[in-house]
């Protein structure tokens, strides 16, 4: 018997941002789940591939309140959003730094990143940048992001949103450090570009974000005292979750696009729960990703099928290893200018596959276009688009419960593309009217 | 005497088949239902009841806001999320069936909210300012009960007759104990005291107080249900240990510890739901063997599929094409003798050959007569099944001031039916009373819900005219 047995090909998942190694792209962001080393070793054994050690700063270390994190759940699913008020650690940075110790001399190969937080004081950061690199530290992350408590004592969020004070503070780890050194960043600004293109004028080999965004997670309607409090009051605090993804993949791809920061390296965070959500954020330009609320959620077990998710849609797409594939979709990313006015697609829905619930219905006619019509004879109740109308909007294959129920196809126009920005210096000419304005 | 089963086991055997729901299951549940526009099941409901809408209030954690919206439109909406038969009507229509999943559990989510505004012990709605208008209604089954309520809610005085000790009718006397206790029927009754209503029970209206109500009042409603179960006809139906299901059914329901022959081998004869619940609790009050005798094919018998499933389940065996010719015995049932029967041509034949199904309790449940004397009382005519003649649109019979529906008019349905047709005869009888009147703000949505509030329009489009 002949045996056509291929042998599979070698999947390599380690990763490189900024010079930090690490056997595969999963790393703890700095958060609860890297408080301890006892913490860290455990989740290096489930497989993750990096740890960013919950934020140092200086003794004595800070007290934290109890009732600490908050979450939004959205229909029968539990934590579509999180938030928190922690503050960095509030264990004394000798255990700390002992611990790490610890962790790299029984985990050499994985990475251990330092989060670092102190005043924005020269020295303060050259004595805790050394203390860190001889503990045996990776890399540095500084913490220029979490919006809350810290915030107001002049560091975090206060030393992000200021592109001026990042780059200061980086310049000052910079001068001292020999390994590498991202930037964590805040996505509590108007434009993210700028304190990334601080980072990167200060010196730092990468940048991770985002960070928490401000954040208030309701008030229970009952009592009408805030939902999650601390004895009735709160304060804003950090969100984050399945829910801010979106956000978080708009803000890498600004900084990978940005012909200033193109290239620098991206640690991806915001919303990542499962492996395709880390392989988005590759394909938009991150080199690692960091997890925590499905970690908090779930424990570091996830990481199981992280790792054996990517290895399969790589396998899959015949990528042998990272750089086959980071930052593949980010050129995709462009300004609305550069869209093309004469594509063209419209919706279609497959009358076998419809149950009738006329959802598309109701929201394409009471909110959108009004191009989804009902034959009602012979109490027929399945919906079809008036194709004519149809502005290729989506909301209808958006709202449609049904697996491939609504399609929406493209429609060969017979037009050349025609992008605004050509349009405009065409003095407004040429363009074919590819949907009916009413 | 058989042996009666110890009370424990009675206490097992009828407790709730269908639990209430928890709060987290209620919203988990409530989340999966699509919130379809011009949902079918809201069609399928005989009250229209605004299905998807008082899910939706349920998954936004307004229960009470989801029990107005329930029992606005059916005022018996706390029975029917237990009695209801689901299966063929709201959650038979689900556009689930037609996907990859269960229908959404409506009945019992439609519980959860209506638990919730009887906990909270506080009526969504309140009588309609008085209009000096009194309206008699005889009968406090679902039928009646309902009408009361949105007569109330117009502003009508309401007198209800009843001619058994608690209001309710089948509700509180005659539905399974696993379906619904008779505390919670009365519960929801409450509601009839606190709009106001009179309750007069033990009162049975007979020609002379028919023609009394006649004089006093403006209006008359009907609703009073069907009269004494059929008889077979048969040969030994005297015999002790024979008895008809309605009372067999009502006197389990009253746990009545002289009920006799509770381990008895019992044989029911029909093939309704009666007959099959009849079976069902025989088995559940013990009955050694329950042999369910049906002189049709399992095709025509007119019992829902799932309440069949129920008896098997419980161990009653179904007899199909079996007539009952004889019901044998001395000084009591010993046994029942049947013909095989087979349908030729649409017409049932009976075989010559017998056979003995031995017994020793056979129950009856082959239907029940029409009360003729009654709608006579009142000047109302009849249809040739013995049937109460009503206008489809206002339920009003043939004497302009009564107005019939439930079992009397339909020929026996279910409680939502009941419910239904109390609803539009109360508005049939307000607008007697003021002729063209308009409904006013706090009955302007029931009133919209009797032919099925047109809550999802489907707008004609001048593009389908053009459309091959």
């Amino acid at each position: 018997m002949k045996n056509n047995h291929k042998p599979r090909a070698k999947i390599d998942l380690s990763a490189n941002t900024g010079g930090i190694k690490s056997p595969n792209p999963f790393w703890l962001a700095s958060a609860p789940p890297t408080n301890s080393g006892a913490q860290i070793m455990r989740a290096f054994e489930y497989g993750w591939g990096g740890a960013v050690w919950k934020t140092l700063g200086q003794d004595p270390p800070v007290v934290n309140v109890t009732s600490r994190y908050g979450a939004m759940d959205f229909g029968g699913q539990k934590i579509a959003g999180f938030n928190n008020i922690e503050l960095i650690t509030d264990r004394p940075l000798a255990v700390n730094l002992k611990e790490i110790y610890e962790v790299k001399k029984r985990f050499p190969k994985n990475a251990v990143i330092a989060s670092l937080m102190v005043p924005c004081e020269r020295q303060a950061w050259h004595d805790i940048t050394k203390k860190v690199i001889d503990a045996g530290s990776d890399g540095i992350e500084l913490n220029f992001g979490c919006p809350h408590g810290m915030s107001e004592r002049g560091m975090g969020a206060a030393v992000g949103q200021v592109p001026e004070y990042v780059k200061m503070v980086t310049e000052f780890v910079k001068e001292a450090s020999s390994i590498p050194v991202l930037v964590k960043l805040t996505p509590n600004v108007a434009d993210v570009r700028f304190p990334a293109r601080a980072a990167k004028a200060g010196g730092a080999d990468g940048v991770s974000l985002i960070n928490t965004i401000n954040s208030i997670m309701g008030v229970d309607v009952e009592t009408m005292v805030p939902k999650f409090s601390v004895g009735g009051k709160i304060s804003h605090g950090g969100y984050c979750g399945p829910a801010v993804k979106p956000i978080a993949l708009n803000m890498i791809s600004q900084i990978a696009t940005d012909p200033e920061t193109r290239g620098l390296p991206i640690s991806g965070i915001g919303g990542i729960s499962n492996w395709s959500d880390a392989v988005e954020f590759m394909l938009l330009g991150s080199s690692s990703v960091q997890l925590c609320t499905a970690v908090m959620h779930h424990g570091f077990r996830i990481v199981e099928d992280l790792n054996a998710g990517l290895s399969g849609w790589m396998r899959r797409k015949g990528f042998t290893k990272l750089d086959d594939f980071i930052g593949k979709t980010a050129p995709n990313i462009v300004d609305w200018k550069h869209l093309n006015l004469h594509h063209k697609t419209v919706a279609s829905i497959d009358k076998n596959k419809c149950i009738g619930c006329d959802v598309c219905y109701v929201a394409c006619n009471d909110t959108t276009h009004q191009c989804i019509a009902i034959d009602t004879k012979k109490k027929n109740r399945k919906p079809h688009v008036v194709q004519d109308d149809c502005v290729g909007c989506n909301l209808c294959s958006l709202v449609c419960p049904v697996d491939g129920c609504i399609t929406m196809t493209p429609v060969e126009t017979g037009l050349k593309p025609l992008t605004w920005e050509e349009l405009t210096k065409n003095g407004m000419k040429g363009y074919g009217e590819v949907y009916r304005r009413h | 005497m058989a042996r009666r089963p110890p009370n424990s086991v009675w206490r097992d055997n009828f407790a709730e088949l269908k639990k209430p729901l928890a709060r987290e299951e209620a919203r988990v549940e409530a989340s999966r239902c699509l919130y379809c526009y011009d949902a079918p099941c809201v069609k399928a409901c005989p009250t229209h009841i605004d299905i998807p809408r008082f899910i939706r209030q349920i998954a936004a954690a307004d229960p009470l806001g989801s029990g107005a919206t329930i029992l606005e439109a059916n005022a018996l909406g706390h029975s029917c999320a237990r009695v209801c038969p689901v299966e063929v009507l709201c959650e038979g229509d689900c556009v689930y069936h037609d996907w990859h999943d269960k229908p959404i559990h409506i009945a019992r989510l439609q519980r959860y909210a209506t638990d919730a505004v009887h906990a909270s012990d506080e009526l969504p709605f309140e009588p309609g300012a008085d209009t000096g208008k009194r309206v008699a209604v005889v009968g406090a089954g679902p039928a009646g009960a309902a009408c009361a309520v949105y007569l109330r809610r117009l502003g009508h005085a309401v007198t209800i007759f009843e001619k058994r000790k608690l209001p309710g009718g089948l509700n509180t006397s005659g539905v399974a104990e696993y379906k619904m206790n008779a505390k919670t029927s009365l519960e929801e009754l409450r509601m009839l005291f606190r709009l106001g209503c009179s309750v007069k029970t033990g009162t049975t209206v007979d020609g002379a107080l028919a023609a009394k109500l006649m004089r006093d009042f403006d209006a008359v409603f009907l609703g009073v249900g069907l009269a004494r179960a059929r008889g077979l006809g048969i040969p030994g139906e005297g015999l002790p240990g024979v008895m008809d299901s309605l009372s067999f059914i009502e006197r389990v329901k009253a746990h009545d510890r002289s009920l006799p022959g509770s381990s008895a081998a019992t044989v029911v004869i029909g093939g309704g739901n009666t007959a099959v619940d009849a079976a069902t609790q025989s088995r559940r009050t013990g009955a050694s063997t329950v042999v369910l005798a049906y002189r049709r094919a399992a095709e025509d018998m007119s019992a829902y599929d799932f309440e069949v499933a129920l008896a098997r389940t419980d161990g009653a065996e179904v007899l199909l094409n079996a007539a009952p010719k004889r019901i044998l015995g001395r000084k009591k049932v010993e046994g029942v003798e049947f013909a095989r029967t087979k349908t030729v041509k649409g017409k049932l034949v009976e075989e010559k050959k017998t056979f003995i199904v031995p017994c020793d309790r056979v129950i009856t449940a082959i239907g029940q007569s029409k009360n003729r004397a009654l709608p006579e009382f009142f000047g109302a005519a009849l249809n040739d099944d013995g049937t109460i003649k009503v206008d489809a649109k206002t339920l009003r019979t043939s004497h302009a001031k009564v107005f019939a529906g439930g079992d009397m008019v339909n020929g026996g349905k279910e409680v939502v039916n009941a419910s239904a047709d109390g609803k539009r005869a109360a508005w049939g009888i307000h607008q007697t009373f003021i002729p063209g009147a308009d409904p006013d703000e706090d009955s302007a949505y029931w009133v919209s819900t009797i032919d099925g509030r047109v809550v999802a329009p489907i707008v004609p489009r001048a593009e389908d005219v053009h459309e091959k």
